[in-house]
């Protein structure tokens, strides 16, 4: 009887895990939110795992290496071309699923998977400038915020190490446009760069705490980053420079070599849904493409200029693109060249 | 076939079966990476990172040399050469910052009373029971414009404004000292321990000046501790990667760090692969020299 009763105990305790199973998520680091991890774990009785990493770079590394044991991953628009060449991802048919009907149908056929074959929006956003306005009262809607710093700031500047943005916004800057592979264009961007580089504190990804606590004044970031910090530090500001800003949008997909394809397909539906989308806008402070998510939204996010650009800007903005290899060979020239 | 044949034979088999897993793990774990590194180093870059299958000699040529981008005229790499240069200038200099603060540390230990020594070693060890990461990180809050130090300085009025202390080559000399002083400390202590303190009396009996003893007599004793200790510096402080991504900044590289861009965001791995080989190759340059030194020292003398 003793015996019995602890084979059920054992049992009970047993279900949970062996009759859902769990889900492996890799994305970019603080960038999903607890909350939606937990009401999905709640709703499915999944068990849920999330890895964190810093850049497409670091990531794409580790799943072409294997073994990585991970279901889900969150590519930048730019690279789902190289992810789906590579063979690196499930055609999944989000398109099929329930949700997908909430996509909102300006995000439904992009240039880097047409009709939505292998990924789910996850959320967009911009790449500008962010400026603490009590050290600098000037115009912050400009790149010469880092390219040609005003003296208050020099010094106090961070350029976040995302290569291909920072490059294309030099670029702009002197009138080019990016992936160009006009090389007048290429040095005198690369010219630029040099020269402002003596006026930077650092390239780095920078933790939010050193401009909460000001020891950066400065940097080059993403706009749902900046909104994060000027909740806890009023005076910073993001400013979309006007000679051209990167938009760009990550994207939820199912690895190839996923183990618990069905909780993922799960958890690509689920964050189509309104509400759950609201819950990723809250926390990252970027903009869904889920319709209907707005109702869900705080009050704060909403009004937040850094999530809606605003119309004086939007000529400005430009679609990340992914260069081709030619191209970012010169990028990465140049890159060396900055950071030697 | 005598038995001392058999004898010696039978003894060669068990030296070899004994050495055999040292032998396996050698081969599989660093001698055939290392031809995957070499064989890569001669291949074509891919479009999105990894090779393509086609003989290029280009991952060499660049280590050194680049062809103007602008306008297609060869050069020696300034780029490269520059961090090349500040990867030996900045590792030699860690090695000479851990040697003056490791030598008399050593010294103090080996000085003290036999039962006391396992404590000060002891306390040498500490550190490594916390990742590097975070040992780094623990720096940086030392030294950054709002840390302790400038805090400190503020508040006793030593200076007026924070002083700039993070992000440059200082910072990453604090954090390198820091991280590796042990592995200078540790084998110039064995060295010292070793050291049989009647010589130094004899010197003193010969009235050898307290300096004049310390440089011809107590120096060249333990001078096999401070080469194993220089080059236990040396070497891994040439492929650091972690304390000057943290420590710099990432505005001025060293050879790990452009090693780490060319697999990452410069998608260009047989330039990484042959920058990987000239960093071993500089290695192996300063270990021959160690060799040299400790092997040949008698000739000299």
């Amino acid at each position: 009887m003793q015996r019995l009763t602890l084979t059920t105990a054992l049992v009970t305790l047993a279900l949970p895990a062996w009759a859902e199973g769990t889900l492996n998520i890799y994305n970019f680091g603080l960038y999903t939110p607890p909350d939606l991890i937990e009401k999905f774990e709640q709703t499915y009785g999944v068990d849920v795992t999330l890895t964190e990493y810093d850049s497409n770079e670091t990531a794409m590394a580790k799943i072409e290496a294997g073994g990585h044991g991970f279901d889900i991953v969150v590519p930048s628009a730019a690279v789902v071309p190289i992810y789906i060449e590579k063979g690196l991802l499930l055609k999944s048919d989000p398109n099929q699923m329930e949700n997908f009907a909430n996509v909102d149908p300006a995000w439904v056929d992009v240039a880097w998977d047409a009709g939505r074959a292998y990924t789910v929006p996850w959320v967009w956003g911009t790449t500008g400038v962010m400026v603490n306005t009590d050290v600098y009262k000037g115009d912050i809607n400009t790149t010469a915020i880092f390219l040609d710093p005003p003296e208050e700031l020099k010094g106090k500047i961070n350029v976040v190490p995302s290569m291909n943005d920072v490059i294309d916004m030099a670029l702009w800057s002197v009138g080019g446009e990016a992936c160009t592979t006009d090389k007048d264009m290429l040095k005198a961007a690369r010219d630029k760069l040099v020269a402002a580089k003596p006026f930077w504190a650092s390239i780095d990804y920078a933790s939010f705490e050193k401009f909460i606590n000001e020891d950066l004044q400065a940097s080059v970031f993403w706009s749902g980053a900046a909104m994060r910090i000027r909740a806890e530090n009023s005076g910073f500001a993001y400013g979309y420079p006007k000679e051209g800003f990167p938009l760009w949008q990550d994207n939820v997909a199912i690895l190839a070599d996923a183990r618990n394809v069905e909780n993922a397909r799960l958890f690509l539906n689920f964050i189509m849904d309104p509400e759950n989308a609201a819950m990723i806008s809250n926390y990252t402070g970027y903009g869904n493409s889920i319709t209907g998510s707005a109702a869900y939204m705080t009050a704060d996010l909403l009004a937040a200029p850094e999530m809606t650009i605003p119309d004086s800007a939007a000529a400005a903005a430009h679609f990340q693109q992914t260069c081709p290899p030619e191209v970012q060979d010169l990028y990465t020239r140049i890159w060396t060249d900055l950071t030697k | 076939m005598d038995a001392e044949t058999l004898a010696a034979r039978a003894d060669a088999r068990r030296r070899w079966g004994l050495a055999a897993p040292a032998v396996a793990i050698i081969t599989l774990f660093s001698i055939l990476p290392l031809g995957v590194v070499l064989v890569y180093s001669f291949l074509a870059p891919g479009d999105f990172g990894n090779v393509r299958w086609q003989l290029s000699f280009e991952g060499w040529f660049s280590v050194l040399f680049e062809r103007d981008i602008f306008d297609d005229t060869i050069s020696l790499s300034d780029a490269h050469l520059t961090i090349l240069g500040r990867s030996v200038a900045l590792s030699l200099a860690t090695t000479l910052i851990t040697l003056v603060l490791g030598l008399p540390t050593a010294w103090f230990i080996a000085t003290r009373p036999l039962h006391q020594r396992a404590f000060w070693l002891f306390l040498i060890t500490i550190p490594f029971w916390t990742n590097l990461l975070v040992r780094t990180i623990a720096v940086q809050e030392m030294i950054r414009s709002e840390g302790v130090f400038n805090r400190l300085f503020l508040w006793l009025g030593l200076i007026d404004a924070p002083i700039q202390m993070m992000f440059t080559n200082f910072a990453v000399l604090v954090g390198m000292a820091y991280v590796f002083l042990p592995l200078m400390v540790l084998p110039v202590y064995s060295a010292i321990e070793k050291f049989d303190f009647r010589l130094a009396e004899a010197g003193y009996d010969l009235y050898a000046s307290r300096a004049y003893c310390l440089r011809r007599v107590i120096l060249p004793m333990v001078r096999p501790g401070i080469i194993a200790g220089s080059i236990l510096v040396f070497v891994p402080s040439l492929g650091a990667y972690v304390t000057p991504r943290i420590m710099g900044g990432g505005k001025s590289m060293m050879l790990g760090n452009l090693i780490e861009m060319q697999f990452g965001q410069g998608r260009n791995w047989p330039l990484g692969a042959a920058l990987s080989l000239t960093l071993t190759a500089l290695v192996l340059a300063a270990l021959i020299w160690y060799t040299r030194l400790t092997s040949g020292g008698r000739r000299n003398g």
